[in-house]
Parts: structure tokens; C-alpha cells; sequence
């Protein structure tokens, strides 16, 4: 492997296969997309084997000078190599998603996904601040198109929505990296990663990258532009959206806000407890009352994310971690649900919930795929899902009982909007008889939720191997968060232990002393 | 190879094979597979039992895989095999093997038969890896894979409305508990650093005497962690308060009711008090209000017992007052009675519910009570079943005979040691019991003369008209309708028959052990000698206790049912609201309804109109919108959608803008 400039393949083969799509007709268009984003996943399995746990903290390292001292710097840890991971595992599924139900403008679509998969593996890979800047920014643009061209009825409305939220973040976060680099004299991550920032300066440069990487995440308030474009989206495109772009934002803050401002960080807990604490109540609520799919979900989304950022700002191992699984279990899983939306708008071009019922009859192994992949959104234990919600809520009990306690309600009114869409969907009579009527799902669509389904169960069974190579990454942070981590609120003080146990009772012989002598049976 | 490997896995594979393979599979085969995985568990598990019992069987842990490991909190799964894991191996794979033979009958024209005995099997599994779990996290693990398989029996029949709301209303209660029992996982690990139960039981006294701030208040460690774990034991177990899925559970087949919602899965809260029981002994505040919980549900669900018509609620409601029985014998320090509790009423209670449903079988689907009546001679052999299991609930036994029928033993010695605690919560659990015990000899003696005495009055059945093709004037002096109810098939009666053993020797048998053997538990529990002895010295008023108020109440439902049958209707009559508030089960899905389910639907709806669209959005990107339309130039751009150019322009400036700026 040694040499071997593998994330630069890994950006070529879509590169490349965009490239082609732009100049081939409709069906070409998507045997090369497939193949380019397959020969795309080949190189993640070899990268992800190739990654030697314990070893180096950066791996795979590239490094070109550009013009004018800028650098073309690529490498990855376990996080990127996991994030990376979870990109490349969902981009062949996309396409597959989109096999039959974009028509219109095929090689220009394909395109788009392929150039987004460019941008999304040098978001991760980038060792550069501004490298990572223009992958970070850039990576919105063929979201835009992909919503905006292939989007529904009201696509201009929620692109511009997205646009908005998203450009406002961004300015602020890059006057902050001017900043940063005219400080610390280099624009390499690794290096800025283990620098000191002075402590005031701290509070606003942390509340320069919050702004846009809370826009990303979405963290309540700044929500809104979610389900507006998860609704218009295409379906590929909100899996996309589910799977990877919001985790453009926690990897903002693991990678950045985290590492390079820890006393800030520290400083702003609060403040994102009491976003995330207000989230999961509010949009699990919001969630609850919705009648179009894709729309719940969405909210659901911001509800779940929610769970990782408390996860992050909780600054221990199992917050960190569970917040890392969180994000690769709401990747899969939120993906999965989306596709399970699509299945159906592919059939009846409605995403009302009333439009549907009883699918468990007429669509019984869909009704079992989408049954999965819900159990495995409101974390039943055995899933992906659980393994992230019980180390990230686990993790901020440390921190705050009463923040673990808010956001464990999570799980409650997680599993109330869930189920509640889930009995509506596939449960009931077949009220409507073109729903009835409606035929379950073929072989593409069970290429496509086959592997998803795998994946989540061995997250959920067999979590070690998603932990183990993010396990050294993590600690490095955890340590370098010790100094300025908040002191937990449990306040744990010895006493004296009581002398027996609560239900002793006088001894039957005679001797009327209580007596601890409990431990002798 | 262990063996206990296969106990636990057999199933997990039947029901992957008829799941999976439903349809091209075929009802025969599924069914085979899956009964005969659970015949094969249930056949290795007696041995390891009674290797127990003969102290030929020691405790052993085997591990499987590695789980989860993330700092300091990692957990394996593993099984684990003692005393208190064997009584569970037994119960749970006996009842359930036979739940599985009997739904060859009562399932036999179900157009869906793989898909059933695929979950039976689900369940079977998730609720053994609950039983053998070695870490908090294992345990929960089964007590969230129990929850699904009940949420998906309850909804077996999905397409009627009334199970799928049955199905989320269970699931979603018992989530409240699970918030409890997270929230109690995630605190036992702050406090000791592990998650393994061997070693919390072995620290937990050491840290009896410490405190610590729980949202902001301020309470001793081991009683808020041990309060927090009992809120999930509340809702699988059905405790007041958290019980009101279980009655509505009923939707599901009947042999669900059988095995999860009456012998396996609700007693899993008591398995983890149980399990739990030296960490527990280290918080008296938290076995006060176990003690005392359970007593009032106890109470509280026999007098709803009393009034119900629904052959399965009427049996529901039983359940429910026969876990808290359990309960405050474990909250008053008496584990081994608490599970011998458990262990007899497993029998029984299967018993019944397998009972039940071989009259519903007889009689077209009917659940109504009222509409029932004389079937003692069409079908004798469940007549004969559901008789001992009657018995054995409302524990007929002689304490100077040294004979009774299983409940006798265990639900005696609960009332004796809840009396022989001598402190006020063992008091009243002790009065409550045995209130409970008169209402529940009535409620059960009241379910056995409505069924089975007097005259037919099957023919206002609705179910039963559509049999016969008559209504009830057409049918005019004969109230049977001219139904003939037949009796089950052998694969129903031989459980049947089965059953009925166990809920007449079960408690004969085993009373020894569970009672009074040190080595017998091994360990395996907190185990009170002193208890138990000051137990065997309670007065002989306290020992005949049961046996008095099991007369009185069958005397009461005698006279109400057989002697003078116009008494129920004079008390209604009389007492209509106190009726109306017993019948009405004390309102508290009106009252949940009121505060939890609807609030929070139209607090969704507020927070969506008024908060996200009104304000945020509002106030937000359409504020800036409207804004940037009054400057007009760009107000054409956003309309026509060109508003993604704008976005690769202000990119392209601001990365030429860095570029120009590190030059």
C-alpha cells in the first residue's frame, strides 16, 4: 500500500465517472454511475483494511503544494476512515434508487451523485483548512441541483431555504479559519488540532464554526430548511442528505470546534445541551403530527442528532463514542427509512400516510425491511441504533442527569411517532385499493436494502468493529478534553455503610441484637 | 459444547428458518421446526433444573462474543446458568413448548401460521438471553427483544384497529419503564464502573451508605438507583401506574396470552428484583415503595377483576394482581418466595389462559362471559383443566394437612412472610394480600360459574348467531341456539393436561426447595434465613388466612352467580358509581388520555404551526426572503430558481478571496 495514493483514486473513480455521465445517454449513464461508485466502495473495503488500528494517527497520507502555499493535503484517522466509510457504502444504493425513478436528465444526475461523492470523501480526507473548506462548501452545490432540478413541486422554495441556512453558517466559519491561520501560522489540521488557541479568542471562533455547523447537524433552532428539503428531495437525494451531509456537522465539531477549542467548548456545553434537551422534545412532538412521511422522518432526524451532539459536549469516551455510532447508525438507518419511502412513492406518487395501509398484507417483505430499519431508528437493542443512543445517553449521565434524563425521553416519543407511522403504513385493513393493489419489492430494491439491513445488525450485534479503529482517535480527544471537561453533576460522597441489609431481621435463635451477618449465608 | 448454547439459540434459528422461509416454507414445516426447537430447549432445560435441586449443578458463565467496549463500560454477551437462570429455563421453555403444541390447534385455520410461530420463537429466545444476561446492558438487551416480540403478537392480527393501537400502547408504556431502567443502568455505572451484575451485587453494600445528586436532587446512592431499575421492572411487570398495556394486550392470540402476558414475560420485572436482590437489601427506601406498589396493585387489579365480562381481561387483570404478590414478597426481603410465586403461577396462570382459550375455541370466538353458561358437560376436559388451575389460584390447601394445590404454597408463605416482616409497608402489604386473595377467590370462582354452571345463554352472542344463522327470537326458548360447542383437539388438551399437573404439584414439590434451602438458591439470590424462620413462626390465624378468605370469596361468588343470580344486578343498582369506577378500571386510560396523549399531539401541533412555520420560518429564511424581494433585482433570481448560480458565485469569490489573502 505504501505510495499508493488511495483517497486520490477514491475522488478519481467518480471524478472520472461524472465525468462520462455528462457525455452518455440515460441507461449508460447509470451502468457507469453504478460502476464508478462500486469501483468507489472496492477502494473503501481495501482502504478500511488496510487501515492498521494502533498505528499512526493519520494514515494514508498525500501531500501536493499548490499555488501560493496552498496545500493539497490528504490523510485520514478512524473517524474520517469510518464517515468515509458510510459515504461510499450508501452511494451505489443511491444509485440503484434512483435506477428507475429519474427520468429526466439522467447523465447530468448521475453526474451530480458522483460529484458529491468527490467532495464528500475530500470533506473527510482533507488535512487542509481551506482544502477542507471548499470540499465542506462545495459539497452543498450539487445538493442544490440535485433538489432543485430534480426536486418536487416546490423544489425552488426549499433549495433556497437550504441555501440560505447553510451560506450563513459558512461566511462566519470562514472569517474565523483567516483567523486562525494568521494566528497559528498554518492551515494543516493535525497541527491546529494540538494548538492552543488563547482563551478568548476560543469563545469566537467556537461560535463562529457553531453557527455553521449547527445549520449542518441541524440543531434547533436552525431546523427548518430540513424538512422542507428532505420533502422536495428525490429519493436518493434525502438519503444522501440523511446519511451524509448531516454528519458534516458532527464531524465539524469532532474534528474542529472539539480538538481547537476545548475550554470554549467546555464554556458552550450548556448551550448545547439546552438546544439539543429542547430538540428531542420538540421535534420528536412536531414528528409526531405529521401526515407526510418524509416529513416525520425528517423530524425524526433532528431528534436523533440531537443525541449526538449531547454525545460530543459530554467530553468522555462514551459520548464521543456513542455520538460517532449514532451518526453511522442515523446514516444507515435514516437512509434506509427514505429508501423505504421511496419504494412506496415509486408505486403510488404519494407520500401521505393516509394514502397508504395494511402494506403488511399485499408487501410483506417490505413490511419487514421497513420494520428493521424503524426498530432500529428507536434504538431497540440488537440494532446499530441502540449500541450509539445507550453510550452517547450514558455518556452525558456523567455529565448531567438531568440532560440524560430530557433526552432519554427520546426513546419514548421516538417509539410513539415510529410506531404510530408504522401502524398507519403497514398495519390496518387495505383502505385504499391502489395501495392494495400494489405489488412488493423486486430485486433492485432488495439489492439496495439488503446490505443496509446486514450492516445494521452487525453494528447493533458486533459494534467492535466500528469502535476499535475510531478507539485511539477518540482517546487522543478525550485526553486532550480532560483539562478543561465540566465536573459531572452526581457528585458521588462515600458514607458509611450501613451495618445490614434493609430487610434483616432479628436472629431466630434467642439473640435479639441485630446483626450483620447477612454476607454469611 | 454448551448446553445451555442450545437452549438459547435453538430458537433464535427456528424462528429465522419459519420467518424467513414463511410462505415457500409451508405451515407444517414451520411449525416443526419451531415446536421442535422448543421441545428440545424445554427437554435440556429440566436437567439442568433438577441438577440444581440435587446440588449436582453448579453456577458457570459462558461467554459468546464481545459486545460493546468504550472506555471503562464494556459488556459481553454472555450466558449465565445458576439457580435463579434454571427456574427460568424451566418456565420459560416448558410453557412456551407447550404454548407452541396447543397453537397447532388454536391456530389451525390462521391463513398466517409461520409468521406466528416464527415470533412465538422470537420471543422465546429474546427472553431466555434475558433471563441468562451476566450484564445490566444483556439483560436489557432481552427485556427490549420481549417488548418487540409482544408488540408483534399483540398486532398479530394487525389488520383490526383495536390490536394495533394494543400493540404501540404496550410498546410505548413499556418505553416508560425502559426510561427508568436506562436512566438506572447508566447511574449503576457511574457508581461502580461496571456493568456486570456479579460485580455491582458484590460492591453494592460497600457504597449502602453513600449520596449522591440525581437532577438535582440529593438522595442516597444505592436507594435512586435501585428506584430508577424498579421503573422498568414496573412497566414489563405491569405495576400500578405502568399497567395499562396489559389488559389491552389481550388483542393478541390467545396463547400469547398464555405464554408472554401471563407466565414469561410480565414476570420479568420480578426476575430482575430477584436477580438484583443484594443490591436491593442496600436500599430500604427503594423496598418500601416496591413493597408497597406492589401491594396496591395487587389490590387495585383484583377489584377490577371482579367486574370485567372478558373472559381474558377478567384472566389479564388476575395476572396483574398476582405479579404484585410477588413484588412486595421481594420488597419485604422473601426473593424465594417472590420466585416460587412466580415458578406456581406460571403453571396456573398458562393453565388458565390455554383454558380460556379452549372455551373461546368452543365457542366461536366468544370472549364474553355473559354469553356463556352450562358448559361444564360439552366440554369436560377443559371444564376439568380450568377447575384445578381455578383451585390453584385461589390456593385451596390445609396448613396442618401439609396439602394444597400450587398457589396454596406460594402465595401463603407471601401473606406469612409479608406479616412476619413486622414493619408497617409488610403490614399493609400483608392486609392488602389478603383483601386481594378474597377478591381474587371471587373473581375466579365468578369466571368458573358464568362459564360453566347455570343455564346456556349463548345464543345472545353475536358470534354464535352468525354460527347457527339465527337470532335470539328466532331461536326463542332454546338460548342455545342450537350450537354445539365441541371440545379442543389433543394438541390443546395434552398441554391442557400437562399444565394441570403443574398447577396441582407444583408447589407440593418444589415448596422445599424455593422456601427453605440455602442450597438450593446457591447464592443465586439474597437469601433472608432469619426471615424465613420468623416466616414459619407467624401465628396459625396468619397461616389460615388464605384459606378463610378463599372460602368467603367463593361462598360470595356462589351465592351472587349460583344461589340468588339477581344480587349482581340489585349491587350494580345500588353502588353504581363505585361499580362504574371499578368497571371503568378507575379511569386511568381516560386520565392518560387526558394528560399524556392528547397534550402531546396538540403540543406537536403547536410546536409545528406556531413555532416552526410561525416563528422560526417566519421570522427566518421568509423574513429575509421578503426582504431581499423588496431590493427587485434579486427578487427575479430567487423566483426562477437560479439562486444555486448566486450560491458557486459567492463560493468561488470567497476561495479566491483566501488565495488573494495568503499570497
Amino acid at each position: 500500500m505504501e505510495g499508493l495514493p488511495i483517497l486520490s483514486l477514491m475522488m478519481l473513480a467518480p471524478l472520472a465517472g461524472a465525468a462520462a455521465c455528462l457525455f452518455a445517454g440515460a441507461a449508460a449513464a447509470r451502468w457507469i454511475a453504478l460502476g464508478a461508485t462500486l469501483v468507489t466502495f472496492v477502494l473503501g473495503v481495501v482502504l478500511w483494511s488496510n487501515y492498521q488500528i494502533g498505528g499512526p494517527q493519520w494514515q494514508f497520507t498525500e501531500e501536493a503544494n499548490l499555488f501560493a502555499g496552498f496545500q493539497y493535503k490528504l490523510g485520514i484517522d478512524g473517524i474520517a476512515l469510518m464517515l468515509i466509510m458510510l459515504s461510499v457504502f450508501l452511494m451505489p444504493v443511491c444509485i440503484l434508487a434512483s435506477w428507475e425513478s429519474v427520468q429526466k436528465r439522467v447523465g447530468e444526475y448521475m453526474a451530480a451523485f458522483l460529484f458529491m461523492e468527490v467532495l464528500m470523501i475530500g470533506t473527510f480526507a482533507a488535512q487542509d483548512l481551506f482544502l477542507f473548506y471548499v470540499f465542506f462548501e462545495a459539497g452543498l452545490i450539487p445538493m442544490y441541483l440535485i433538489i432543485g432540478v430534480w426536486g418536487g413541486d416546490n423544489r425552488i422554495y426549499a433549495s433556497y431555504k437550504f441555501f440560505l441556512y447553510t451560506l450563513f453558517g459558512s461566511v462566519l466559519m470562514l472569517i474565523a479559519m483567516f483567523w486562525m491561520v494568521a494566528e497559528a501560522g498554518t492551515s494543516d489540521i493535525p497541527t491546529l488540532m494540538q494548538y492552543s488557541f488563547p482563551a478568548g479568542a476560543q469563545t469566537w471562533l467556537w461560535l463562529a464554526f457553531f453557527a455553521s455547523f449547527a445549520v449542518k447537524v441541524p440543531m434547533w433552532p436552525l431546523h427548518t430548511w430540513l424538512p422542507d428539503a428532505h420533502v422536495q428531495a428525490p429519493t436518493a437525494g434525502s438519503v444522501i442528505l440523511a446519511g451524509v451531509l448531516l454528519k458534516l456537522g458532527g464531524y465539524g465539531f469532532i474534528r474542529f470546534s472539539l480538538p481547537m477549542f476545548p475550554e470554549a467548548s467546555a464554556q458552550f456545553a450548556w448551550l448545547v445541551f439546552a438546544l439539543s434537551m429542547i430538540a428531542v422534545v420538540y421535534t420528536s412532538l412536531v414528528a409526531l403530527v405529521q401526515t407526510d412521511m418524509k416529513k416525520l422522518i425528517a423530524y425524526s432526524s433532528v431528534a436523533h442528532m440531537a443525541i449526538v451532539t449531547v454525545g460530543l459536549f459530554a467530553f468522555n469516551v462514551q459520548g464521543l463514542e456513542g455520538a460517532m455510532i449514532v451518526m453511522l447508525s442515523h446514516g444507515l438507518v435514516s437512509g434506509a427509512l427514505f429508501l423505504c419511502v421511496g419504494v412506496i412513492y415509486d408505486r403510488l406518487h404519494t407520500r401521505e400516510i393516509a394514502r397508504y395501509g395494511g402494506l403488511a398484507i399485499n408487501m410483506p417483505y417490505y413490511a419487514l425491511f421497513f420494520l428493521l430499519f424503524t426498530m432500529a431508528s428507536i434504538g431497540l437493542p440488537g440494532t446499530s441504533g441502540f449500541v450509539g443512543e445507550f453510550l452517547s445517553l450514558a455518556g452525558i449521565y456523567q455529565t448531567s442527569s438531568l440532560v440524560a434524563l430530557i433526552c432519554t425521553t427520546g426513546i419514548i416519543l421516538g417509539a410513539a411517532y415510529m410506531l404510530y407511522l408504522y401502524r398507519r403504513v403497514a398495519f390496518g385493513g387495505q383502505v385504499n385499493e391502489d395501495a392494495a393493489a400494489m405489488r412488493d419489492i423486486s430485486a433492485r430494491e432488495w439489492v439496495m436494502m439488503a446490505p443496509i439491513a446486514a450492516a445494521v445488525m452487525w453494528m447493533g450485534v458486533y459494534p467492535e468493529s466500528f469502535l476499535a479503529p475510531m478507539r485511539a482517535d477518540i482517546a487522543v480527544l478525550d485526553a486532550r478534553l480532560a483539562a478543561a471537561a465540566p465536573a459531572g453533576d452526581a457528585k458521588l460522597a462515600p458514607g458509611a455503610p450501613r451495618a445490614a441489609a434493609a430487610n434483616a431481621m432479628p436472629h431466630h435463635e434467642g439473640s435479639e441484637t441485630s446483626s450483620a451477618k447477612e454476607g454469611a449465608h | 459444547m454448551h448446553t445451555i448454547l442450545i437452549i438459547v439459540f435453538a430458537p433464535l434459528v427456528a424462528a429465522l428458518i419459519a420467518g424467513l422461509g414463511n410462505r415457500f416454507l409451508g405451515n407444517v414445516a414451520a411449525k416443526s421446526v419451531t415446536t421442535g426447537a422448543l421441545l428440545l430447549s424445554a427437554g435440556l432445560s429440566w436437567p439442568i433444573f433438577l441438577g440444581f435441586i440435587g446440588g449436582t449443578e453448579s453456577a458457570e458463565v459462558v461467554q459468546v462474543l464481545k459486545w460493546v467496549e468504550s472506555g471503562t463500560l464494556n459488556f459481553d454477551w454472555a450466558l449465565r446458568v445458576d439457580t435463579l437462570t434454571a427456574i427460568m429455563l424451566v418456565v420459560i421453555n416448558t410453557v412456551s413448548a407447550l404454548v407452541h403444541l396447543y397453537s397447532w390447534g388454536y391456530m389451525e385455520e390462521d391463513p398466517d401460521q409461520p409468521r406466528f410461530f416464527a415470533y412465538l420463537s422470537l420471543f422465546t429466545f429474546a427472553m431466555l438471553m434475558l433471563v441468562t444476561a451476566d450484564n445490566l446492558v444483556q439483560m436489557f438487551f432481552g427485556w427490549e427483544g420481549v417488548g418487540l416480540a409482544s408488540y408483534l403478537l399483540i398486532g398479530f392480527w394487525f389488520k383490526k384497529p383495536s390490536a394495533g393501537a394494543a400493540a404501540i400502547k404496550a410498546f410505548v408504556v413499556n418505553r416508560v419503564g425502559d426510561l427508568g431502567f436506562m436512566l438506572g443502568i447508566f447511574g449503576t455505572y457511574l457508581v461502580f464502573q461496571t456493568t456486570s451484575i456479579p460485580e455491582i451485587l458484590a460492591a453494592a453494600p460497600g457504597m449502602s451508605g453513600s449520596t449522591i445528586t440525581f437532577v438535582g436532587m440529593r438522595l442516597y446512592t444505592m436507594d435512586i438507583l435501585c428506584i430508577l431499575l424498579f421503573i422498568g421492572a414496573m412497566g414489563k411487570s405491569a405495576q400500578l401506574g405502568l399497567h395499562t398495556w396489559l389488559p389491552d394486550a389481550m388483542e393478541g392470540p390467545t396463547p400469547v396470552s398464555a405464554l408472554i402476558h401471563a407466565a414469561t414475560m410480565v414476570t420479568a420485572g420480578v426476575f430482575m428484583l430477584c436477580r438484583l436482590s443484594p443490591m436491593f437489601e442496600t436500599a430500604p427506601t427503594a423496598l418500601t415503595i416496591v413493597t408497597i406498589v406492589g401491594a396496591a396493585t395487587c389490590f387495585f387489579a383484583a377489584t377490577i377483576g371482579t367486574t370485567q365480562w372478558d373472559i381474558k381481561r377478567v384472566i389479564a387483570y388476575s395476572t396483574c394482581s398476582q405479579l404484585g404478590y410477588m413484588f412486595f414478597a421481594a420488597g419485604v426481603g422473601a426473593y424465594g418466595a417472590a420466585m416460587f410465586h412466580l415458578f406456581t403461577h406460571a403453571f396456573f396462570k398458562a393453565l388458565l389462559f390455554l383454558g380460556a382459550g379452549s372455551v373461546i375455541h368452543a365457542m366461536h370466538h366468544e370472549q364474553d362471559m355473559r354469553y356463556y353458561g352450562g358448559l361444564r358437560k360439552h366440554i369436560p376436559f377443559t371444564f376439568y383443566a380450568m377447575l384445578a388451575g381455578t383451585l390453584a389460584i385461589t390456593g385451596l390447601g390445609v396448613y396442618h394437612l401439609g396439602v394444597g394445590f400450587a398457589g396454596f404454597w406460594s402465595k401463603d408463605a407471601i401473606l406469612e412472610v409479608a406479616y412476619a416482616r413486622h414493619n408497617g409497608a409488610g403490614q399493609f402489604a400483608f392486609w392488602a394480600g389478603a383483601i386481594a386473595a378474597l377478591l381474587t377467590s371471587f373473581y375466579s370462582w365468578r369466571l368458573m360459574f358464568l362459564t360453566f354452571w347455570g343455564k346456556p345463554r349463548w345464543i345472545e352472542s353475536e358470534h354464535i348467531q352468525h354460527s347457527v344463522h339465527k337470532t335470539p327470537a328466532e331461536a326463542g326458548e332454546d338460548t342455545t341456539g342450537g350450537y354445539h360447542p365441541h371440545e379442543s383437539p389433543i394438541t390443546m388438551l395434552i398441554p391442557l393436561g400437562l399444565l394441570t399437573i403443574g398447577a396441582i404439584a407444583a408447589g407440593q414439590v418444589f415448596a422445599p426447595s424455593f422456601l427453605d434451602s440455602a442450597a438450593f438458591w446457591n447464592g443465586s439470590i439474597f437469601y433472608n434465613e432469619d426471615l424465613i424462620h420468623a416466616m414459619h413462626a407467624v401465628p396459625y390465624w396468619v397461616k389460615y388466612t388464605a384459606l378463610i378468605v378463599m372460602l368467603i370469596g367463593f361462598a360470595g361468588a356462589y351465592v351472587a352467580y349460583i344461589a340468588k343470580p339477581d344480587i349482581p344486578a340489585k349491587f350494580v343498582a345500588t353502588f353504581g358509581a363505585l361499580h362504574n369506577f371499578v368497571y371503568r378500571k378507575w379511569y386511568f386510560d381516560e386520565l392518560y388520555d387526558a394528560i399524556f396523549v392528547k397534550p402531546a399531539f396538540w403540543l406537536g401541533n403547536k410546536f409545528w404551526k406556531l413555532g416552526d412555520i410561525g416563528t422560526i420560518d417566519r421570522f427566518g429564511p421568509n423574513g429575509i426572503a421578503w426582504a431581499v424581494e423588496r431590493s427587485s433585482v434579486a427578487a427575479k433570481s430567487i423566483q426562477s430558481g437560479y439562486v444555486y448560480t448566486y450560491a458557486l458565485i459567492m463560493l468561488l469569490g470567497l476561495v479566491a478571496a483566501v488565495t488573494f489573502v495568503l499570497l
